[in-house]
């Protein structure tokens, strides 16, 4: 694998729900130590892409390629197995399980015996991994042996991404890590995000707030209506040019005068700049 | 948002919690069985005042073997509570499976220990057969083990025949509840199990101290340690000054030692909790969901089955009532009572222990004062009622505390 080959490269990845094209021809890859921060409307593909990364929903066509060599990702397994871990919104914790038993939840650690009434569970030896992994990512929650379901939203979180370093991924995606977190919360799970591409993994990180993008990606890719619809470097574009992409505003050509009217369908997004409100205002009256 | 922020600021300053923050999760966690105990103490007192014979060992004896079936059909049914689930059909398969036994015994005259041991394999089928009905057909395991109760009572009609009661002599099916040991024998073992039970506390300790983790402070184990030793030193002096120690008491404190190690030291008994807790999360992680399932009704058939073999044994007799009457609700209610969540995830095997003991203090008391069935009921109604307020109560503190 040559330094500057992606880990994960996706060529014309396609997929359709009956008559919908869910993703068209997309384009997509993750280096090692590299944040992509992954955006788009609702409904521009952007799970649908992470869900055939990670096998839940493969693509109709399209080639993956892992470290170079062309590979087939039908199921979950075949993502992990290769190295790609998904921490998903809902995070799949157990609220009453502490948070070296969710850490360890399906990979437990026993002690040696014949059996599996007489293989122990090796509390200690993953009391002693669990500690040393999250003060490596700097994890802060008050004790490993704390209810998740008494942490703190960010605190979940966290807790959530360190479990699937457990497997020792490559690449890691992460789906809206930081909606509903508070500010400081957001700070905590950004920075952990951080020292993920310390370690030199490549990270996905879909979400819908800007901010947040770009305060860690170096890539951000856009996806609108199932199409990659632009690729920033995060230094170097602006968040104006990254909202004219996602909506379809704006000077590469793809959207114009129908994706106004579709902005409009879509009060609530925050984001929209200025100078597009007022023509779309007018362009349905 | 200002709670989440208030959490927040006090993360910030440490990872460590404040002693006034440690106390709480004690009192909140690890104390919900010192409650218990509290409450056993209390009903002591109320009934000793009125009835000096209660605590005598001679009753102290009897209230031992009173609770042995319901206390071991406790200890499927938190299995089954820590799934969230139910299971309704334990009392009608505890009768079933002690008239299978009696059955083989006597009337088709099968060596005791095979009778026993088909007796216990009819209850892990039945177990299995619901475990598997609930699991692969998504149906309310309240439906389908409500089904099984009715199911199974008409099949212990069905076994016993036209005469609808049938005594079981065999001395060693008969032993099983009335084999008392000797007071040397009792204390052998008591030093016995006291000196195991220190070098497993130590091991764990010198475990946790040699690989650097935390809170490796003594103090709570050896406070733990001195309890639980005078528990076992003091009741085997008691049971020694009456009959001595009963076979049965050693059979249910077996299981439920045992039965607790599995839940709380084997990757199966993990999975247990993690599919009471998120079974959707536990799927995730790569957990077999439906079979812990099918394991857990599995164990859940198998215990009435044990506890419905010590009640014949007791009676010397099964008949068309065994495993009738408030046996389901008082084994389902005893692990309630003594700190078992009815919804899943939280408790241990030990409740099905004090769980029986309240129980059984309770209507072994009023036994002793003689009060009539209608007051019976309605008293241990109240009882399991306050029970579960208390728990709801400590619950919506914990909220509170995650919350402030």
């Amino acid at each position: 694998m040559s330094p500057d080959q992606p880990l994960l490269q996706l060529e014309g990845i396609s997929k359709q729900f009956g008559p919908v094209q869910a993703l068209d021809r997309v384009d997509f890859a993750v280096s090692a130590g590299e944040v992509v921060g992954l955006v788009g409307d609702n409904g521009a593909g952007k799970s649908t892409l992470v869900k055939a990364i990670a096998g839940i929903n493969s693509a109709d066509s399209g080639t993956i390629r892992w470290q170079g060599q062309e590979v087939s990702i039908n199921k979950p397994q075949d993502a992990t197995s290769l190295g790609i871990a998904t921490v998903y919104q809902d995070l799949a914790l157990a609220d009453n399980l502490d948070v070296v038993a969710n850490l360890f939840l399906g990979r437990e650690e026993v002690s040696p015996g014949v059996g599996s009434v007489s293989r122990r569970l090796d509390e200690v030896r993953m009391e002693h991994e669990a500690g040393e992994l999250l003060s490596n990512l700097a994890v802060t929650i008050p004790s490993l042996r704390s209810e998740v379901g008494m942490l703190s939203g960010g605190q979940r979180q966290q807790v959530a991404v360190a479990r699937s370093l457990l497997g020792e991924p490559k690449v890691v995606m992460l789906d809206e890590p930081t909606a509903a977190l508070g500010v400081p919360q957001t700070k905590q799970v950004l920075a952990l995000i951080k020292r993920l591409r310390e370690r030199d993994l490549g990270v996905v990180v879909i979400s819908h707030n800007l901010a947040d993008v770009f305060a860690i990606a170096d890539r951000i890719f856009v996806l609108r209506l199932g199409k990659g619809a632009g690729e920033f470097r995060a230094s170097e574009a602006n968040e104006d040019q990254v909202v004219a992409a996602i909506t379809g505003l704006g000077g590469n050509g793809r959207g114009g005068a129908k994706a106004v009217a579709e902005k409009l369908l879509e009060p609530n997004t925050p984001d929209a700049p200025e100078g597009a409100d007022k023509p779309s205002e007018g362009g349905t009256e | 948002m200002s709670d989440v922020d208030t959490i927040e600021t006090t993360e910030g300053s440490g990872p460590q919690l404040s002693p006034r923050q440690t106390l709480r999760r004690v009192i909140q966690g690890d104390l919900t069985s010192l409650r218990v105990v509290f409450g056993l103490i209390l009903i002591a007192i109320i009934f000793q005042v009125q009835e000096p014979r209660f605590l005598s060992a001679e009753n102290l004896t009897n209230l031992m073997l009173q609770i042995t079936t319901i206390g071991l059909i406790s200890v499927g049914i938190v299995y089954v509570l820590l799934l969230g689930e139910i299971d309704l059909s334990v009392g009608a398969v505890s009768g079933l499976c002690g008239a299978v036994m009696v059955v083989l015994n006597v009337k088709h005259g099968w060596n005791p220990y095979l009778s026993i041991a088909a007796a216990v394999a009819v209850g892990a089928a039945i177990g299995a057969t619901q475990g598997s009905l609930f699991s692969r057909f998504v149906v309310p395991s309240f439906v389908v083990t409500l089904a099984g109760l009715l199911t199974w009572e008409g099949a212990l009609l069905q076994v016993l025949g036209k005469t609808g009661s049938l005594n079981v002599t065999d001395p060693k099916i008969t032993g099983l509840a009335n084999i008392f040991y000797s007071s040397t024998v009792g204390w052998v073992m008591a030093i016995v199990v006291v000196v195991a039970y220190a070098l497993v506390l130590a091991i764990g300790f010198r475990k946790r101290v040699a690989a650097g983790l935390a809170d490796s402070n003594p103090l709570p184990l050896i406070i733990k340690f001195v309890a639980i030793a005078a528990v076992i030193i003091g009741a085997v002096a008691i049971l020694n000054s009456d009959r001595g120690v009963p076979l049965a008491l050693l059979i249910l404190l077996g299981f439920v030692v045992v039965m607790e190690y599995v839940v709380k030291g084997t990757t199966f008994g993990r999975h247990v909790f993690a599919v009471g807790g998120n079974a959707e999360a536990a799927r995730r992680a790569g957990i077999r969901v439906n079979g812990v399932r099918v394991a857990v009704f599995t164990i859940s058939g198998s215990m009435a089955a044990v506890g419905g073999i010590m009640a014949a044994s007791r009676l010397f007799a099964v008949n068309q009532n065994s495993g009738g009457n408030e046996l389901l609700l008082l084994a389902i209610a005893g692990p309630v009572i003594a700190g078992t969540s009815l919804f899943g995830g939280r408790g241990s095997v030990w409740t099905a222990l004090l769980g029986a003991l309240v129980i059984g203090s309770i209507s072994n008391g009023m036994d002793l004062l003689g009060l009539s069935s209608p007051v019976k009921l309605m008293v241990t109604g109240g009882v399991l009622l306050l029970a579960v307020l208390v728990d709801a109560v400590v619950r919506l503190q914990r909220k509170e505390t995650r919350a402030a």
